[in-house]
Formats: structure tokens, sequence, C-alpha cells
């Protein structure tokens, strides 16, 4: 049931595709129903599969069958905890985007067309059509930031593109490589974690494979693309990108890298947690000291994709399953702030200039943005009651116990963090220095329906996760216990 | 051999030769007076008739199975499974770029146009199956001579004739060096059959003789002109830019695949007893090592070159640089999962190249050129030709699900396994890494079709339906043997199965 998420995507894309042009309110009724339809899927496979994590298959096809090449669909606990993710922020954005009139058929095409690839990713057990859809989301993104974007968008899509292909290049060669040295009959995930790649191979293929999908993650200094590309994106592309294409390179990292190639990550593993810990404070203290509002979400994003980094550097039950569950809280709570200086701000104001936003007040004429703004900052600092709060709490446990001077580095970011956030919600939002009340000149349009929706619906997620972590982390931990964590739980500590 | 033997063996070059004969009598003889159009669709017809009888032929005759490598007339033809699906190929290429060309407005030699095209074809074909050196050379000759002429063939305009000189000039150049080559080859050998150089080399053993490797590199000039490898690409961009756009289809698609062909048997038949090896650390002399350096070079070079080109035809033409270089190395392979890989990689190729060209000739007739910036708005204009082009430099650039990714997957694989230890990982890597670049002019082709704003200026004629469809069918194919590359693999893997390479 759980492919149709995948299928219902491609099918919007068809449909949109056949759309006479011109007839945007059809095309975002059609985007809403599509990706409605997937998350209810997604939400419906959940409950179906029992709610307890254990792998099981979906479809399972030869595809090219001289090369041992399989159409091969699955999902365990992980899987369906970001497409859970997928289907709130699929939803989400299109409620954000309910303003978008220029070129709206491409525009929600191309839209679900990314989404219908990332759904494909989080559910490919096979190698081969995992890096197929992978590679099919990067070519949206490009369209959908150089096409609708603002600031610099084609140097920014092109950046973005350009790093998302040379992370699939790296990925690529690491993939081509351990089907060979397997022997080159399968790319099945679960034969190939069985097969033990020799420690010298492992030791040079895990950094080529795990950098590779990591670039996507944000790993610093890898991570120039994700502010570059966040400010430029429209506000859907910018909430999908920080809400689930970072997601897609974390994901690969655990995925692929790490289950394939055991012995590499802990060869590697503490220059790995190194250069998380770093994007966590750099990310951090880079967004301190942002002019533009987006730009200090661009950068936060890059400091909570450490965070998921540094999880699944400890290799250890707790620190993974914390990597997961910030997967999942941040995909939300970066949708929300995202949602809310793209949409809820910028789309009214026309800027992002913290130093202008100062003195519009926007606290009193806008006072629901400025609301969820509060409420997203405070889940985004990490305080208990959101959905941030056990996860960052996992990965610091987890990091204690690995490598403890990298924890206490984490620990730092989630200060500074605290101060970009605040920072950056007082100068938009509760300044005093309100030179001239902005209704007299031109009255803000109101908060629209939508967009009230889009919000409620994210603050309830992040809240339920933050009040009861269970229902996701259920799902996530008996996940480690399948075989295809086999390798990598002889080296971990669970 | 008795001739009526003969004749059947060489029954689909002969079909061709009577449609080029049957064209251009028509034409010069009936249709003189008609409108251009006319003459060029109902010569068109013919031609494509010609075409399709000749497939036909071959699909009938080869049946279920197929029979096994034939060396027939004396060991100078070849006539087998992989061979007659070779041809199919060919002519498949060949029917598409006759239905776009039958738009065209650059000539007036309606017949003789046509004639050459259904000639260069079937020095292609000849290429395909020629097993001893006098009847390769003869078919690289009847290729490339039709082909010089093809591009010159816009008279109006001496860009045309420009191009055509140097790549007649460079073309006479590379066929000397490598009539010289094969001249060492004979003298080494004492025959002019593959086989029987190939036994001969395997016996002397021991290490390469200096003059087998001079023989070899000058044979290499020649074919590397051929497949446009480098460094011996330098008439490409000139030849794509200033010849009429069918033609320069031609030169992209089919007389690439039929090159590429002729290249691995060359090598891997002829030489067979001094491959050497290439590989890290391990380099010994051999023909191996020097179609690395071509593979090598074309990708880096292709793909750093065509970044700056500001013409579509000419990025198109550095892009094939580059593609020859990943297609060779399938040939480095050096076995027949290498084959399968190179000629699932060049059949896609050539599909997704008289697409390309396809609709720069449906540019070129409404803004007159092919830079750059004549296809902004082209997304606007022609919503459908738009997707397919996404669809072809997406191909080429080596997105999944379409055709190109997955030939490169499948070369990548192919040679990786080809050599112990993973010894060709540095030329895989480099090829992925290029490939990598490859994105940002392919993107920015795309850039302006869909990004950019459409110019003020009127837009020309709606493309014609012909080709139109001829485009749509293209892009559906790139499609489906991406989805399903079974479609290809399952015939091909049959025609590879026990023919001797």
């Amino acid at each position: 049931m759980l492919a149709w998420t995948v299928y219902i995507s491609f099918l919007g894309v068809l449909a949109l595709l056949c759309l006479p042009a011109g007839m945007a309110r059809a095309a975002r009724v059609i985007a809403l129903v599509i990706a409605l339809a997937g998350m209810v899927v997604g939400i419906a496979g959940t409950v179906c599969s029992g709610m307890n994590g254990v792998w099981f298959p979906i479809a399972e096809k030869p595809w090219v069958k001289s090369l041992g090449i399989e159409y091969f669909l699955g999902a365990d606990g992980i899987s369906l905890v970001l497409v859970l993710l997928t289907g709130i922020a699929a939803v989400t954005g299109i409620l954000f985007s309910w303003n978008v009139e220029h070129r709206a058929k491409e525009f929600f095409a191309f839209y679900l067309a990314l989404i219908g690839g990332v759904y494909g990713v989080f559910l490919s057990f096979d190698l081969f059509l995992l890096f197929v859809f992978y590679e099919l989301a990067i070519i949206p993104k490009y369209f959908l930031i150089a096409i609708w974007g603002s600031t610099n968008r084609e140097y920014g899509a092109m950046k973005l593109a350009l790093y998302s292909f040379i992370g699939s290049a790296m990925v690529l060669a690491g993939i081509v490589a351990a089907y060979v040295v397997a022997g080159g009959a399968t790319t099945n995930l679960f034969e190939l974690a069985k097969y033990p790649f020799p420690e010298p191979f492992q030791f040079w293929a895990f950094p080529l494979v795990f950098v590779g999908f990591a670039i996507l993650a944000g790993l610093w200094p890898f991570h120039t693309w994700a502010p570059t590309g966040h400010v430029a994106a429209p506000m859907a592309a910018s909430m999908l990108l920080a809400g689930v294409v970072m997601k897609l390179g974390a994901y690969g990292a655990l995925r692929v890298a790490m289950t394939l190639f055991p012995a590499g990550l802990a060869a590697w593993r503490n220059e790995i947690a190194l250069l998380a810990a770093i994007g966590i404070v750099y990310g951090a203290m880079v967004a301190l000291v942002q002019k533009d509002f987006k730009f200090v979400i661009g950068y936060s994003s890059v400091s909570h994709m450490g965070f998921v980094l540094l999880g699944l550097a400890t290799i250890n039950g707790i620190g993974l399953s914390g990597a997961v569950l910030q997967m999942f809280s941040h995909g939300i709570i970066a949708g929300l702030l995202f949602a809310v200086v793209g949409r809820m701000v910028y789309d009214r104001t026309h800027t992002r200039d913290l130093d202008v936003l100062e003195t519009m007040g926007l606290g009193r004429t806008l006072p629901f943005a400025a609301g969820v703004f509060a409420v997203a900052g405070f889940a985004s600092m990490g305080l208990p009651g959101f959905s941030g709060f056990p996860a960052e709490m996992q990965v610091l446990i987890g990091s204690w116990y690995a490598f403890p001077t990298y924890g206490v580095m984490a620990g730092l970011g989630i200060v500074i963090g605290v101060a970009y956030t605040l920072r950056a919600m007082q100068k938009a939002f509760f300044s005093d220095s309100v030179e001239t009340p902005a209704e007299a000149a031109h009255p803000l349009p109101p908060i629209s329906l939508p967009e009230k929706i889009g919000a409620i619906l994210l603050i309830v997620v992040t809240v339920t996760i933050g009040l009861y972590p269970k229902l996701l982390l259920d799902l996530i931990i008996p996940s480690f216990y399948s075989p295809l964590f086999d390798g990598l739980r002889q080296r971990g500590a669970f | 051999m008795s001739y009526l033997e003969l004749l059947r063996l060489t029954a689909p070059e002969i079909i061709i030769v009577l449609t080029a004969l049957v064209v251009l009598a028509a034409d010069l003889l009936v249709l003189r007076e008609d409108p251009l159009r006319n003459r060029l669709q109902i010569g068109a017809a013919f031609a494509g008739l010609g075409c399709v009888i000749a497939a036909g032929w071959l699909l009938a005759v080869a049946g279920p199975g197929g029979e096994l490598s034939a060396l027939s007339a004396g060991g100078m033809f070849a006539d087998d499974s992989l061979t007659r699906l070779m041809k199919v190929a060919l002519l498949g290429l060949t029917f598409a770029t006759i239905l776009i060309s039958t738009e065209g407005t650059f000539t007036d030699h309606v017949g003789e146009y046509l004639a050459l095209i259904l000639l260069a074809t079937v020095g292609m074909m000849l290429m395909v199956s020629a097993t001893d050196l006098l009847m390769i050379f003869i078919a690289l000759e009847l290729t490339s001579l039709s082909l010089y002429v093809l591009t010159a063939f816009n008279k109006r305009d001496p860009k045309s004739s420009e191009a055509a000189l140097k790549y007649f000039l460079f073309g006479g150049m590379a066929a000397a060096f490598t009539l010289f080559g094969l001249s060492f080859v004979y003298g080494l050998a004492g025959s002019t059959n593959l086989n029987d150089i190939a036994a001969h080399l395997i016996n002397k053993g021991g290490a390469v003789d200096p003059l087998l490797l001079a023989a070899m590199a000058l044979t290499v000039v020649g074919l590397g002109f051929k497949i446009a490898a480098a460094p011996f690409y330098m008439w490409a961009p000139d030849a794509y830019q200033g010849a009429p756009t069918p033609s320069a289809a031609l030169i992209a698609s089919g007389s690439k695949v039929a090159g590429f062909f002729l290249l691995a048997r060359v090598m891997i038949v002829g030489f067979a007893g001094a491959p050497g090896s290439g590989s890290w650390h391990q380099y010994s002399t051999g023909w191996l090592p020097l179609v690395a350096i071509l593979a090598g070079l074309s990708v880096v070079t292709g793909n750093l070159a065509a970044i700056a080109q500001t013409n579509v035809k000419r990025l198109l033409a550095y892009s094939a640089v580059a593609h020859a270089g990943y297609a060779l190395l399938g040939i480095l392979a050096n076995d027949s999962r290498g084959i399968g890989a190179l000629v699932y990689y060049v059949i896609t190729y050539g599909v997704t190249a008289v697409g390309a060209f396809g609709i720069v000739s449906v540019v070129e007739e409404q803004t007159g050129n092919a830079r750059l910036v004549d296809f902004a708005g082209f997304g606007r204009r022609e919503p459908v030709l738009a997707f397919c082009l996404m669809i072809f430099m997406l191909s080429l650039a080596g997105i999944p699900p379409l055709a190109g990714f997955f030939g490169k997957f499948y070369l990548f694989t192919a040679i990786a396994g080809g050599a112990v230890n993973l010894g060709w990982l540095w030329l895989i890597i480099l090829a992925i890494a290029m490939s990598a670049v490859s994105f940002y002019y392919y993107l920015g082709v795309l850039k302006q079709v869909y990004v950019v704003a459409a110019p003020d200026s009127a837009p020309g004629p709606r493309s014609a339906m012909t080709t139109r469809v001829v485009i749509v069918v293209l892009a559906l194919l790139v499609v489906a043997f991406g989805c399903a590359p079974d479609l290809l693999l399952g015939p091909l893997s049959e025609a590879i199965h026990g023919v001797r390479f």
C-alpha cells in the first residue's frame, strides 16, 4: 500500500501536465488533493504495519535481470517516520504556497515530482532503485528555485544542483565499486549488507559514499549550498529543502553508507563527529550575525542537521534513534520557521532585512505570525515539550558515551541556538524601535486560512512528538534490529 | 562461397543501395518540376521505405535465436545476430534522420541529399560487418566521403562549406594515418583478416613489438577521428555547427554507432594478442592503455570545453566528445559484457542525439540560429518539444530513469568488473566526476528553455507535424530504454550470447 505514495505523486505530475495552462486554482487543488492522499496513505500504511517498526516488504520484482537489479520497495520504522514527515511537509508546503499564481501548473508539477522522488528514496531497499529516486529528486529542485525563487535565484539553484550532483557522483562511484566487489550479481540492500566487504575497501568506499550523501545533509564544510539555496528558493521549496531534501542525504548516509560499510564507519567516525560538531557550532554562530531573516533559518538548518550527523556517528542505540528523531523534528520545525519567514512575513512586507523588519512592529500587525514564530523558535531551541527536545537530548546523551568532547561542543551549539533564535524573534517581531505604525502606510493583508491550517498542523505535530516521543521511537528503535544493521550492531554499543 | 550466398548475406546493404538509386532517379527524372516540399516528402517516403524493408529483411532472416557468427566471403564479412541488431539500429537512426529532414529548406538537390544519406548508411552497415582490413578501410571511406558531402550541402551558407572542408582535411589526414597503420599490421601479421592477425600476434607472445605499437597507435588515429574522441575531435564542433542539422544528426548518431562497433572489433578481435594493461599500478604496453588515454582525454576535454559554448550545436559536439570517452570504457572492459554495455550506450546515445538535433532544427527554423539565447522561451512556444528536449538533455547528463543513466551505470559496472582488483577505478572515478561537471551545461540549456523569459520578437512558424512526431517517439524511446532496460538488453544479450567477438 505504501508504494502508492510514490505512484500517486507521479500520477499527480501527469494530471497537472495535462491541465490547460492558466488554471492556477485547479492546479493548487489537484496538488493539495494528491499531497493529502499521499499523507493519508503514509499514515494508513504506518498504522497497518502494526506500528512496531519491524521491516516489511512492499513490492519486489526483477527489474533488470541480467544485472540483478530489482524493483524492491519496503519499509522499516526509519522509512515510516520519514514517509510521515514527507507527507506532512508536502501538504503544509502546498497550503503555504496557495498564493502561487505565476506558472502555477508547472510549479506544482515540479513540486509533486520532487515529493514522489523523496517517497521513493525512503521506501527503496534496492541500491540502484534508491539512487534512481535520489537523482530524480534533484532536478525539480533546480527548476523550483530557478523559476520561482527570489534573491539570486539562478545562482542559488545552480549551486545547489551542482553540489547535489557532485555528491551523487561520489555516491555513484561508491555504488558501482560496491556492486562489482560484491560479485556484480545483486543490488538488493539486504544481500549487499550481508557481504563482508574487505576492510581496506571499506576504508575508502565509506567516506566516498557517506560524504556524497552527507553533502545534501549540509555536512560542514560542504554546507554552503544550503543557506544560499534556502534563501533563493520560493517558500514551499525552502520548506521542502530543509524539511525533506536534507533528510535524503542523512537517510542515504545511514541506509547505504553505514549499513554496507560498518568497518569504514568505525574507522572514520571520529572525523565525521568532528565535522558534525563544527557544523553545529559554526552554523549557529553564523546564524547569530545574519542580517537576512531567511539566512538565519538557513544557517540554523545547517546547525540542526549537524545533530543528525553527530547522532549517526555515535553508533549507539540512543544516538542513532535520536538522529532519526531529529530528522523528523527538524523537518517539521524548519518547515514552520520557513513558513513564517518566507510566506507570512516576506510575501507581505517584501523584505527580509532584519533591520528593516525591526522598524515595522510586526508583532502588533501580524500577531499570528509572531505567535507561530515564537512557538517554532522555542521548538527550535530545544525547549522541553517540543519535538526538538527529545531528539537533541538523545543525540547529546549518545555522543556523551561516544565522544564527550564533541558532545560538549554540540551542547554549546544549543546555547548559541537560543541566542540567535531570540535575537531574530526580538528584531523581527518584538522590537521597541517602531518608527512608523505600519498599518498607516499600507495595511498588510491578514494571515489567510490555508496558512493558519498549515501552521497549526505543524505545531500540533511538533508538540505531540515533544510530549510523547514514544510514538515515533517505537517505530525507530526496532528498525535497528533488522538484518540490515547486523554489521553496525556488531561494532556499535547496542 | 557462391555469389548467391554472398547476395543473401549482403541483401540489406544491397536493398539500401538500390533504394538510393531509386530515390536519385525518381527525383532527377520525375519530380524535377514539383515544389521542393513534395520532392522531399516523396523522396523521404521512398528512402524510409527502403530502410524499413532492409530492417525487415534483417529481422526476418535472423528469426528466433538467429544463426551464430558466420564469417563469410573469405572472412571479409561477418553476419551474425549482433551485427544484425546493430544494422537494425543504424537503419532506425537513418530513418529518423530522414524524417527530420523532410521540412528542411537548405537544399534543392533532394535526390542527391537522400541518396547520400543512404550511401553513408551502407558504409556504416559495412563498418559493422567488416572483419578484414581492406573491407574496414573501404567501409570507413564510403561513410566518410558521403558525410563530407552531406556536411557541405547548405550551399547558401559559407559556414557549411568551411565545415565540410575542415571535416574533409581532418578526415583525409586521419584516413592516411590509418592506412599507414594497417599496412604495418599487414606487414607484421601477413594477413588482412582480423582473426588471422590476432592468431599471429598471440602466437608470437612475449613483449609487445614496438612496430606493432606504432601500428596500433596509427590505426587508432583514424578510428578515433570517426568517433570524435579527443585528441582527434577538432573537426567536430565546426562540422556540427556548419552542417545542415539533419546531416549533423547523422554524423552524431549513426556514424558514431558504427565507428564504436568497428573500433571495438579491431581492438578486441584484431589486437587480441596485445591488450596490455591500463590498471592502476600494473601498467603494461598494449592497446588498453592507448584507448584508456583516449577515453580519459575525451571525457575531460569534452566536458570542460562544452561549458564555454554559446551555440547549442557546438555544445552538442563537445558533449559528443565526452560521450565518446564514456563509450570507450565499454571497449576497455574487453569482454562480452563490455560489448553489451558499449552497444547499449551508443544506440541509446544515437537515439538521444538524433532527437536533440531534431529539436535544434526546429529552433533553427523558428529563430534562424541555434545559439543558446535562441532557446529562450522555447518552453512557452513548444511545451511538448521542450519537454522532449528536457528528456534528451537529462538523458545525456545521465539522470535516471532515462536511458543515458542506465547506459553509464552498465558501462561503469562492466569496466569495473572487467579488471582484477578494480584496476580501472581511476578511469571510472574520472568519468563520474566529469559527468558531474556536465550537468552544468546541460542545465544551462534547460535554463534557457524554461527559466529565461522569451524575447519580444515574434516567434517563427510552428514546428511541422512529422518532426514533432519523430521527436516525441525518440523521447519515448529514451524513457522506455531507461525505465525498462531489458527492452534493449534482452535482444542484445541474446545476440551477444555465443557470438565470437
